[in-house]
């Protein structure tokens, strides 16, 4: 039988198994080709879908190229104003306490102009939850130095590579906010494999999940690539990626909450 | 029935705000207005009203946690001095731009920089010229009581939701810090969930439900002909709001021959000028407009017709006698007096002042 | 014995021909195609429809949303 099956016979809506969440617009992402960020806005909407929680759910989207995260996410948003996206959030949930509220940053916007923000935030354990790109460069205004980029790597503020001596280290922000009494839950992820997607997504789901438990705030990063910032194909930025960002920024659980 | 009440100007807007039914203040202490997050923090009305009170690690947060609070529909409010008050300029300028409305008051000190913490007028121009970036007004109220101090988190809420602005209340360390007695009315509820739905769902972020389209509340409009539409739109809210909620309070006016134009704590020291001029026969008077943004501009020009000079009273190097001088349209003179830097004028030097041009020196 | 036989659908549009997918397949499915979408980009497609087993790898891993995956169970 199987050989007179055809492609037609399986394409058959009772055999669907995957598509794109119904949380997403159809809007077209407006990131690079094979950019982390579209899997990353898939995956907090696949959650958000899945929990059943689009009603009750206040995102807040930043300034960087995820800026118009709004345009693809199907929920209730707001734009905030360039690193303060954790102040906004704080607001929304404290006159919101029984919503559930994220934001959705990049490495400049957070862990740059947003440090006060970020960490003022994850002190007070706001019920909220971070989503956190690290790509170690502003991508939208065209691969300029951030906190997160690495020794010796170039961008075009740093054109001959991060003199650690002249422009500092980089900036584990997920590391500092894990001692943070406030955090609850501090994790690293990725996204350019299909098991690190899985793993990813569990992650988010965790950290949306905690809100209903308030005992502080879950942050979750996900290490992501840049390929038009990095000057690489995609699948050679991600290869790159894990050559050479993992080992400054390993994946895994930082700070879990231990049961009791 | 009303109560009645000594209190300091700072702290009477703290119980003002509870009483208008406020849902969420975010503040940072600063020189002279911490008494309304100490008294906010003492009261607790988060125990009793379920007001949100939180102390925010910078005005830079605080601003924002104003923007987050307002997109939810929300009545929500800070309050600062002038040097925080410029720290929360893009925040303003965001929260103009996506058409929130709140509640800013700004207790003004002398500046320029870290300046003094005595009581200035110097903040006019950053109050109703803008302030922060881009083509946007703020609706600006100036009390001169603690009583106005009192009742304008109420005004300043029914206004802000009205036009779905921005609201500053510019006031300034006299009336911060002094004491007077204050009639405290009935509380206004704080709306609940149902009311916040049914008032602001058609824009707030209260969460997308099935029966209408998500609400992004964002000023970013990336297409420069959109973007000009969305001012213009604003610029003809601002033409409504100036043309129905420009206040100002007349004293001493009908038979004046010389004019007083003064705001906040300067109008209180203008009105015993002009009792201190007519005990030696000269007719003066005061305007003090009440809103400085809608500025009072008809009631100047129509007056500018039956004075024969204006002077304009402010602790500041003159920054409001423009908005006079616009007013009057060249047709009368118009002289300044200021005292700046801290500097409070008293009513003989001011009287004074106004003797002196009505004699042509 | 029960074998799985798997199909994909790409939202040609919206492919970025970003290639993620093509090296997410187990199974070697997905090449790009020699013609361009209307944004000018090379789409993805089946070269080998037989070998897909609705495993959704290139699915999760696609930035864009782009790819649909179904997924029929047939008894040998």
């Amino acid at each position: 039988m199987q050989d007179t099956l055809t492609t037609k016979d399986i394409i058959k809506p009772e055999n669907l198994v995957y598509s794109k969440t119904k949380l997403l617009t159809d809007t077209p992402l407006s990131y690079c080709p094979g950019c982390g960020h579209g899997t990353a806005n898939r995956l907090v909407m696949e959650v958000i879908d899945e929990m059943g929680i689009q009603s009750q759910t206040i995102g807040i989207a930043p300034v960087g190229c995820s800026v118009l995260a709004y345009n693809f996410m199907n929920i209730d948003m707001i734009q905030a104003a360039h690193g303060r996206a954790p102040a906004v959030a704080t607001a929304v949930k404290r006159v919101f306490p029984d919503k559930y509220v994220f934001t959705y940053q990049g490495d400049g916007d957070l862990a740059a102009i947003g440090t006060s923000e970020t960490i003022h935030a994850c002190n007070r354990g706001e019920n909220i939850t971070i989503v956190f790109i690290n790509n170690g460069i502003y991508g939208m205004t065209g691969g300029q130095m951030a906190p997160t980029t690495l020794p010796n790597m170039k961008a075009s503020t740093c054109p001959y590579g991060r003199d650690v001596e002249i422009m500092g280290h980089p900036l584990k922000i997920t590391e500092l906010v894990a001692q943070l009494p406030g955090t609850y839950y501090v994790t690293r992820q990725a996204v350019h494999t299909p098991a690190a997607v899985r793993k990813a997504k569990k992650a988010i789901r965790k950290a949306i999940e905690n809100q209903k438990l308030k005992k502080g705030l879950s942050f979750v990063e996900i290490v992501s690539n840049c390929n038009s910032g990095w000057k690489m194909t995609p699948n050679d930025s991600n290869k790159w990626m894990e050559e050479n960002m993992f080992p400054e920024y390993p994946m895994g659980d930082i700070k879990v909450p231990s049961e009791i | 029935m009303k109560e009645l009440k000594l209190m300091k100007g700072n702290e009477a807007f703290a119980e003002g705000t509870i009483r208008a039914g406020a849902d969420a203040y975010f503040g940072y202490p600063i020189t002279p207005q911490s008494e309304v997050l100490e008294y906010l923090m003492t009261v607790r009305p988060y125990e009793t009203t379920g007001m949100v009170v939180l102390q925010a690690e910078s005005e830079i947060a605080a601003i924002n946690m104003v923007y987050g609070g307002a997109c939810c529909g929300k009545r929500v409010l800070t309050s600062s001095s002038s040097p925080g008050i410029s720290l929360k300029q893009e925040g303003i300028s965001y929260l103009a731009g996506a058409e929130l409305p709140c509640v800013i008051l700004n207790v003004v000190r002398g500046g320029p920089g870290l300046g003094t913490i005595q009581p200035s007028q110097s903040d006019y121009f950053q109050s109703v010229k803008g302030g922060g970036h881009g083509d946007y007004k703020c609706i600006v109220l100036a009390p001169s009581s603690v009583q106005e101090m009192y009742d304008f988190p109420k005004l300043g809420f029914e206004l802000a939701f009205k036009y779905r602005n921005p609201v500053l209340i510019l006031s300034d360390g006299i009336i911060g810090q002094m004491m007077e007695k204050v009639y405290l009315d009935e509380s206004t509820p704080r709306w609940t969930e149902e009311e916040i739905i049914k008032n602001n769902s058609d824009w707030a972020t209260t969460g997308k439900t099935s029966d209408r389209e998500r609400n992004i509340i964002t000023s970013l409009i990336l297409e420069a002909a959109i973007q000009e539409k969305h001012v213009i739109k604003l610029y003809e809210k601002y033409k409504v709001i100036e043309d129905n909620e420009i206040r100002y309070e007349k004293f001493q006016c009908d038979d004046a021959e010389y004019l007083f134009v003064a705001y906040g704590s300067s109008a209180r020291v203008c009105q015993k000028s002009v009792q201190l001029l007519r005990e030696k026969g000269i007719k003066a008077g005061l305007l003090r407009p009440i809103t400085l943004s809608p500025y009072p501009k008809k009631a100047i020009k129509d007056l500018s017709k039956q004075v024969k000079s204006i002077v304009v009273v402010e602790m500041s190097m003159g920054q409001m006698v423009e908005d006079v001088m616009l007013s009057v349209e060249c047709k009368i003179p118009v002289n300044h007096f200021g005292r700046t830097g801290g500097v409070i004028p008293s009513p003989n030097e001011v009287a004074d002042f106004m003797m002196k041009k009505i004699k042509g020196e | 014995m029960a074998k799985i036989k798997g199909a994909i659908v790409v939202d040609i549009e919206k492919c970025k021909g970003c290639e993620v997918c093509v090296i997410s397949c187990p199974t070697h499915v997905i090449s790009m195609t020699k013609d361009v979408n209307g944004k000018g980009y090379h789409y993805a497609y089946m070269e080998n429809p037989d070998s897909c087993t609705g495993c959704t790898n290139c699915a999760i891993v696609c930035p864009d949303g782009v790819i649909s995956v179904y997924k029929i169970k047939v008894d040998a």
